[in-house]
């Protein structure tokens, strides 16, 4: 039973929650600008990169004592406005040319281009290399024993739920984050309202990049980074945005939970001894759910919209 | 307040509006009517900057206002509520209050009550999602949130489609209503006699012209206008409330 | 010496250009066509990749085979097999919007790629595939080499010929009636899944020739040859920059892509080493922008489409 829960269920909250950081802003986007913007698992790696940056500057300060995942911790702010800064820059650029198009699909193709460019970008500047944050080996807490909770665990887990708190307030109380939800409802209507839709625009891109930003250095965290990172993750958060019905934030963060713990699961030898799917296999369970989703009930879980 | 003379234009392909005048005075309730496929919706949009003019201006306030944005308009004075998809349905009744306020930064807390005041049945509904209610419910939250910034010129589109004839008169006495408060009010209106009863002046349009134009008595009087357009005579739906 | 160097040289350029084309013209089927927006190319072309390869390459301990069937062979079962794969995603995933449809196409490929890489006996895993046949090798150089490339050259034209007769036929009417206006296709009473499944299909077979074509030429395929900036990306740039939806566009924009990518390799190989590699990425990141510029300032492309004219009486 704690093996079960230290190898399996540890690893698929934090998994989870790093699917659902990612995944609300496809989903936002998605209500928001009408496009499914492929670049976002890159803007993820964008971020894990800035964060990767951030360990460097700091280790050349006496801040360098303190242990890497508190340097990242401090670096997050920082991952996340600088994202959400290239997020907005990309936007601008690449994207807003074609708000008025009549058809999305344009869109789509350049936020390929975007991806590719983003990768292109950091394998210029860090090399193609596996890099870590930091050598060495973490070790569980003692307080915790005989459950294998490493530092980063509690980190992620926390923060992604502070996080989400802290969106489920911006989206509920204040003016901006209800004329997103007005403008994920009807953008003619809230346009015709008088409300401001480029600023809302910006600040769709704020909280996409930025959220995704801090999936990424996450995922950096618990894992390693590569330029490939973000393009591999792309396909889990898609499916967990889709799972949780596109447009809805709160759909988003139990798709990315959801999707989180079967790829984890279903490693697990629930028939005979091996392994249900090989984990080299893990990527292929996102996708099928997503497929069965497509299928059965394409507006999600959560009655979001269908593409 | 409103003078709209000479509008050409169209989505792009065939023009629609093939020369259109529209006015609205200051204080004044005005009815576009005309049959199907007339380009009354399509007017209204011009005049809202929704649908790009070839030729034709639009002044409000004596201002040229052709290449506003809705938002800019907005904030000159008008207000519009599109006939179809006027509420935002997962936003709460006060939400969608807060929404049409959006470019407010001042309290507008007594425009809030005004409204509810105006349309009791929401006060009761504010916390509910608006996608819930009924379509005349609908109507009102759609009518309220164009109201929140106080217009000067409220524009409205097919206010009372496919509303029962009880929600119709309803409506209709909001519109009344909320025009004896002194905002003049532009509707486009399929219900074309009962809406002539409660305008000051009309516009009938068909196949992207001005036919008729005249006060709203005249044009029910017009036995040309009630043969060809307000389907013969017929008298249904009572005078009640249209005190115009 | 210098001359016969550029020959070789442009005849290679030439080759790869032409090999693209046929994944170019592919895209075209799918999107300039009928608006699918499949970009799961990289999938469609490993399939005809290690499909052709297992078939023709000489028996090896890392994946079954040793077949040694003739390359004619390998490259029509390339495409059959390619063929067979898209019909149920297309079965599946063509009812969905457009947006659907490229997600699912993605997560097809990457899962075929992972395969791949992962399932040994198919493929050879990371091994790969290695040796595979070459026709005309046995000829001296640089025949070899002129040979090939007439062989890749005469196969577009035979597909260039084919799929315009389509694009000029009723076939090709419908497709561009259901990529404009599906709703209106229908209601004229057009099977339109029928019509998009074809077109679909179609383009996939492409795509599996595209992969068995490049398996033949390098003589090698592993699972780093199918990385879908490569295989996927370029083919869609290409076909937006040479012009969607018209044939020789993309032919054109095979040409013109792949010859900016090359041209760019060329400089950035005068840099050290480490500098060669990392600033290679640069390239990507202008093929980028490419496809950006083209999108914003020709959305037509270099040959915008231009419906058959049809004779007036």
């Amino acid at each position: 039973m704690i093996d079960f829960v230290n190898q399996y269920l540890i690893p698929a909250l934090v998994l989870g929650s790093i699917y659902a950081l990612g995944a609300i802003g496809v989903s936002m986007i998605y209500a928001i600008l009408r496009f499914a913007h492929f670049a976002h698992g890159d803007l993820m790696a964008t971020g894990a990169y800035i964060g990767l940056l951030v360990v460097w500057v700091l280790d050349a300060t006496p801040l360098a004592e303190l242990s890497v995942n508190v340097r990242l911790l401090i670096g997050l702010p920082l991952a996340f406005a600088g994202t959400a800064a290239v997020a907005i820059l990309i936007d601008r650029l690449f994207y807003k040319p074609f708000r008025r198009a009549k058809s999305m699909i344009v869109v789509v193709i350049a936020s390929f281009g975007v991806a590719l460019m983003l990768r292109s970008l950091v394998q210029l500047f860090f090399g193609v290399d596996v890099i870590n944050y930091a050598d060495g080996i973490q070790f569980p807490l003692k307080m915790f024993q005989p459950l294998r909770i490493l530092e980063r665990h509690i980190y992620i887990v926390v923060v992604a739920i502070a996080l989400m708190l802290v969106l489920h307030y911006f989206l509920t109380r204040t003016r901006t984050g209800k004329a997103m939800r007005a403008m994920s409802d009807d953008a003619d209507l809230a346009r015709v309202s008088g409300i401001n839709t480029e600023r809302v625009v910006i600040w769709t891109w704020i909280l996409g990049g930025g959220l995704v930003a801090v999936a990424g250095v996450f995922l950096g965290m618990d894992t390693r980074l590569v330029p490939t990172m973000g393009w591999d993750m792309l396909l889990a958060v898609f499916a967990a945005a889709i799972l949780g019905g596109l447009g809805q934030p709160y759909g988003a963060i139990a798709g990315g939970l959801i999707i989180g713990a079967m790829e984890e699961l279903s490693t697990y030898p629930w028939i005979g001894d091996g392994p249900l799917v090989p984990p080299d296999y893990k990527t292929a369970v996102a996708f099928a759910v997503m497929v069965l989703m497509l299928i059965f009930r394409p507006q999600g879980l959560f009655r979001g919209r269908v593409l | 307040m409103l003078e709209a003379k000479g509008m050409i234009g169209g989505y792009g392909g065939a023009d629609i509006l093939k020369g259109v005048d529209v006015a609205v005075n200051a204080g004044e309730i005005v009815a576009i009517i005309g049959p199907n496929g007339a380009g009354k919706s399509t007017a209204m949009k011009a005049v809202f900057g929704l649908v790009r003019l070839r030729q034709g201006q639009v002044l409000f306030r004596g201002e040229d206002i052709g290449r506003c944005e809705p938002d800019e308009l907005v904030r000159k004075g008008m207000a519009y509520v599109p006939q179809e998809r006027s509420i935002f349905p997962s936003l709460t009744v006060h939400e969608n209050l807060e929404m049409g306020a959006f470019i407010r930064r001042d309290d507008f807390s007594h425009v809030i009550e005004q409204v509810y005041t105006l349309f009791p049945p929401l006060r009761d509904k504010r916390r509910q999602q608006a996608g819930e209610l009924s379509g005349g419910q609908r109507q009102m939250v759609a009518f309220g949130r164009a109201l929140m910034t106080e217009p000067a010129l409220l524009l409205l589109d097919e206010p009372t489609a496919g509303l029962s004839p009880v929600y119709m008169r309803e409506i209709f006495e909001r519109v009344i209503a909320v025009n004896e408060t002194g905002v003049g009010i532009l509707m486009v209106e399929q219900n074309a006699r009962q809406a002539l009863r409660v305008a000051h002046r009309g516009y009938v349009l068909a196949t992207g012209e001005n036919i008729f134009t005249d006060t709203g008595e005249a044009l029910l009087a017009n036995p040309e206008v009630a043969e060809s357009f307000l389907g013969g005579h017929g008298g249904q739906a009572g005078r009640s409330g249209a005190g115009a | 010496m210098e001359i016969y160097g550029l020959f070789l040289f442009a005849v290679g350029f030439l080759t790869m250009a032409m090999i693209y084309a046929v994944a170019s013209l592919g895209v075209n089927i799918n999107w300039g066509f009928t608006g699918l927006f499949n970009v799961g190319v990289a999938g469609f072309f490993a399939v005809g990749a290690y499909s052709s390869a297992v078939l023709t390459a000489p028996e090896s301990v890392h994946h079954i085979g040793g077949f040694g069937l003739p390359v004619p062979v390998g490259i029509l079962a390339a495409m059959v097999l390619a063929a067979l794969v898209a019909w149920p995603v297309g079965k599946i995933c063509l009812r969905l919007r457009s947006d659907y449809l490229a997600i699912a196409t993605i997560g097809i490929a990457e899962i075929l790629r992972l395969t791949f890489r992962n399932y040994q006996p198919l493929g050879g895993g990371p091994f790969g595939v290695n040796n595979i046949p070459r026709p005309f090798e046995s000829l001296p150089t640089p025949w070899d080499q002129i040979a090939f490339l007439l062989l890749v050259v005469a196969i577009v034209g035979v597909i260039l010929f084919l799929v315009q007769r389509a694009w000029t036929a009723p076939w090709g009417r419908v497709l561009r009636a259901i990529r404009e206006n599906e709703d209106a296709a229908e209601a004229a009473g057009k099977d339109v899944e029928k019509f998009r499944l074809q077109a679909f299909i179609l383009g996939s077979a492409l795509m599996g020739l595209f992969g068995a074509l490049m398996a033949h030429y390098v003589k090698i395929i592993s699972p780093e040859g199918t990385e879908p900036l490569l295989v996927t990306f370029l083919p869609w740039v290409m076909l937006i920059v040479g012009g969607a939806g018209n044939n020789r566009g993309a032919v054109v924009g095979a040409i013109l892509v792949w010859g900016l990518w090359t041209m760019t390799e060329l400089l950035t190989g005068r840099l050290p080493d480490d500098w060669a590699l990392r600033v290679g990425y640069l390239r990507i990141f202008l093929i980028g922008l490419l496809l950006q510029v083209v999108l914003q300032k020709f959305p037509g492309g270099l040959l915008p489409e231009r419906p058959p004219t049809v004779p007036r009486d």
